[in-house]
């Protein structure tokens, strides 16, 4: 049997972060119903912390809205001082969103069904 | 469109219910694009534009200001952006400005303002003012009456930072906004007013919506929402970029907001960006924590419950906002004096260039500590090896250059300005490859600390003002209306 195939997160989701003094939020976005099943089973907390573990998140805390296909998860204690505080070149952690999206999946072998619908457009 | 507005229709017109705004945010935050506002407005068949000025540390920066000289202390980028929507405001009479540009000093602004439009031969459009949420001169009474304005993140009380306290803000409502509008305001200035309220205040006053009809404040909350950072609505850092043509000329957006609650949002035509489902979604979680609590000083807006729906090209309609009722506190922004910072960079050419990058970083801090100063913080980042996210992605081929950035953070302001002297040496002194030192000594900048707590809202007092006259209070004038 051959390894599963890995693919960057972003391949079946999409997202944003930003700050709230020292914590920040990133909400990850699924493309497809069938990719946000898939971000609820296995995108935990859990996963997001051990992810950003370098970055020493006290807890991380993750909500549903599966109006937007998305999960938006806060990371507490993240941004070593935030906005005016700290001394990372990321003092908003308005990066940590596509950080996530690049972190390595291996969804299944249905996973083209979660892939971004070719026409967006009406 | 009931009619179209900002053309100069007549005063029968103007009786009629209004059952559709359009609200435009022109401006983000303080340092947005300065020509934004102006197109937005020519292009946007606006009845409203709102202007966001005010970050959370903002109001720290403007409080020194204001210390040193009483009639500043606002958003001055405003007053260049009024100048030049004259010409648009003498072509439409019924755009109104809803800003919070008023900062620390919304009466200052709005004399300035005044003297803007009088020159325009705009005599006859009314300023209004919104202040009160400056708590700073009464903190002492506050905190004797038993507002502890406590760190909602730590709970520590606000003794511990007290006698540093530069600034200290509630984030007032929707309320005063509408009191403005209802006294017959076209500008309205504020200071610390929540963004979202910026726009839910005009389409309360439209619509004559109740203050417990939670499921249309949150409506117009989330337009709010989705506008107040202007073009992360409209393309500004969507994921999908490649899709967004011609970001140069990003059209900024547009929320028209229908009497029942229904809104859609949208950009002008001819300008570039998108409006789709993914960069309003993307913008609706935006700053946000719990989706289903976001809390503001007029509802608790459930971001779950929306349903969106693209609706034609660059033009998303919204649906299904539910809300609850506010809280009885206002949030607090607090900021403290905590010493001084320094950030400053060199360029550093391979091969092995983060090896050298990382090295000249040491040599900065060695040099100081051998000078005798031991820094209370300091960072070393190699900028072009993941520096944005230490240690989450790594990658394994070595760049061909890369930026050394180091920082600095100390009580002190000697030991920081000395640190910034330590750049230049390492033009000869420092590692073969290493450039870039074109933009002389990094300047020092004072740390101003957040302190976010809360406040009851009996605790405070919003005013609103037209020629610094006080407006009597918004439920006397709206029973006036009826």
């Amino acid at each position: 049997m051959s390894p599963p195939l890995k693919i960057p997160l972003s391949t079946i989701a999409h997202g944003r972060s930003g700050d709230k003094g020292n914590h920040a939020n990133i909400a990850i976005i699924a493309y497809t119903p069938m990719g946000y099943a898939w971000l609820r089973d296995h995108l935990t907390a859990d996963a997001v912390r051990d992810y950003f573990a370098p970055l020493r998140p006290a807890r991380v805390v993750r909500y549903e809205a599966a109006n937007l296909l998305a999960l938006n998860f806060v990371l507490y204690d993240v941004l070593a001082g935030g906005a005016s505080q700290s001394l990372r070149v990321d003092t908003q952690g308005k990066t940590l969103a596509l950080a996530l999206l690049q972190m390595p999946i291996a969804p299944s072998e249905k996973y083209t069904a979660m892939l971004r619908p070719a026409e967006e457009q009406p | 469109m009931p009619f179209e507005t900002g053309h100069g229709h007549g005063c029968i017109l103007e009786i009629l219910a209004v059952d559709r705004i359009r609200i435009g945010n022109g401006c983000g935050f303080w340092g947005d694009n300065l020509d934004a506002p102006v197109l937005l407005a020519k292009q946007g068949r606006l009845d409203y534009l709102t202007l966001e000025y005010l970050a959370e540390l903002t109001m720290s920066i403007l409080a020194l200001q204001k210390q040193r000289d009483p009639q500043s202390g606002y958003a001055t980028d405003f007053l260049d952006v009024l100048e030049r929507l004259c010409p648009v405001l003498q072509s439409q009479p019924r755009l109104k400005i809803i800003t919070n540009a008023g900062g620390m000093n919304p009466a200052a602004c709005a004399a300035k303002a005044r003297v803007l439009l009088d020159r325009a031969g705009l005599k006859d459009r009314i300023i209004a003012t919104v202040a009160g949420d400056d708590l700073l001169p009464q903190l002492d009474g506050l905190l004797a009456a038993g507002q502890t304005l406590a760190n909602l993140d730590t709970g520590e009380p606000l003794a511990l930072v007290g006698d540093r306290v530069v600034s200290a803000n509630a984030y007032l409502g929707a309320r005063p906004i509408v009191a403005a509008l209802e006294a017959g305001a076209s500008i309205v200035i504020t200071g610390r007013v929540a963004d979202a309220s910026l726009t839910l205040g005009p389409a309360v006053y439209e619509f004559d919506w109740g203050w417990e009809d939670w499921d249309r404040l949150s409506a117009g909350t989330v337009a709010g929402h989705l506008i107040e950072c202007g073009a992360q609505a409209t393309g500004g850092l969507w994921c999908n970029w490649q899709d967004a043509p011609d970001m140069a000329n990003v059209g900024y957006p547009i929320a028209e907001i229908d009497r029942d609650g229904t809104l859609r949002i949208t950009k002008p035509p001819d300008t570039g960006g998108a409006v789709n489902c993914e960069t309003v979604s993307e913008q609706l979680l935006y700053e946000v924590g719990d989706p289903a609590a976001y809390l503001t000083p007029d509802v608790i807006a459930d971001f779950t419950s929306v349903v969106l729906k693209q609706a034609g090209r660059d033009l998303v309609l919204i649906e299904g906002a539910r809300g609850k009722p506010a809280t009885d506190t206002y949030k607090v922004s607090i900021a403290y004096r905590d010493g001084f910072t320094s950030s400053g960079t060199l360029t550093i050419l391979g091969p092995d260039a983060p090896a050298k990058a990382r090295l000249c970083g040491e040599m900065i801090l060695q040099r100081l500590r051998r000078a005798g100063i031991e820094l209370a913080q300091s960072n070393i980042e190699c900028l072009g090896t993941g520096a944005c996210v230490p240690g989450v992605i790594s990658t394994t081929e070595t760049p061909p250059e890369a930026v050394l950035r180091v920082s600095a953070r100390d009580p002190r302001r000697s030991a920081v300005e000395r640190f910034t002297k330590e750049f230049a040496p390492l033009v000869t002194s420092g590692l073969p490859g290493v450039t870039g030192y074109t933009t002389g000594r990094p300047p020092v900048r004072e740390v101003f600390a957040y302190w976010p707590a809360l406040v009851a809202k009996s605790a405070v007092r919003p005013e609103v003002r037209i020629n610094g006259r006080p407006v009597t209070s918004n439920d006397s004038l709206k029973a006036g209306r009826q």
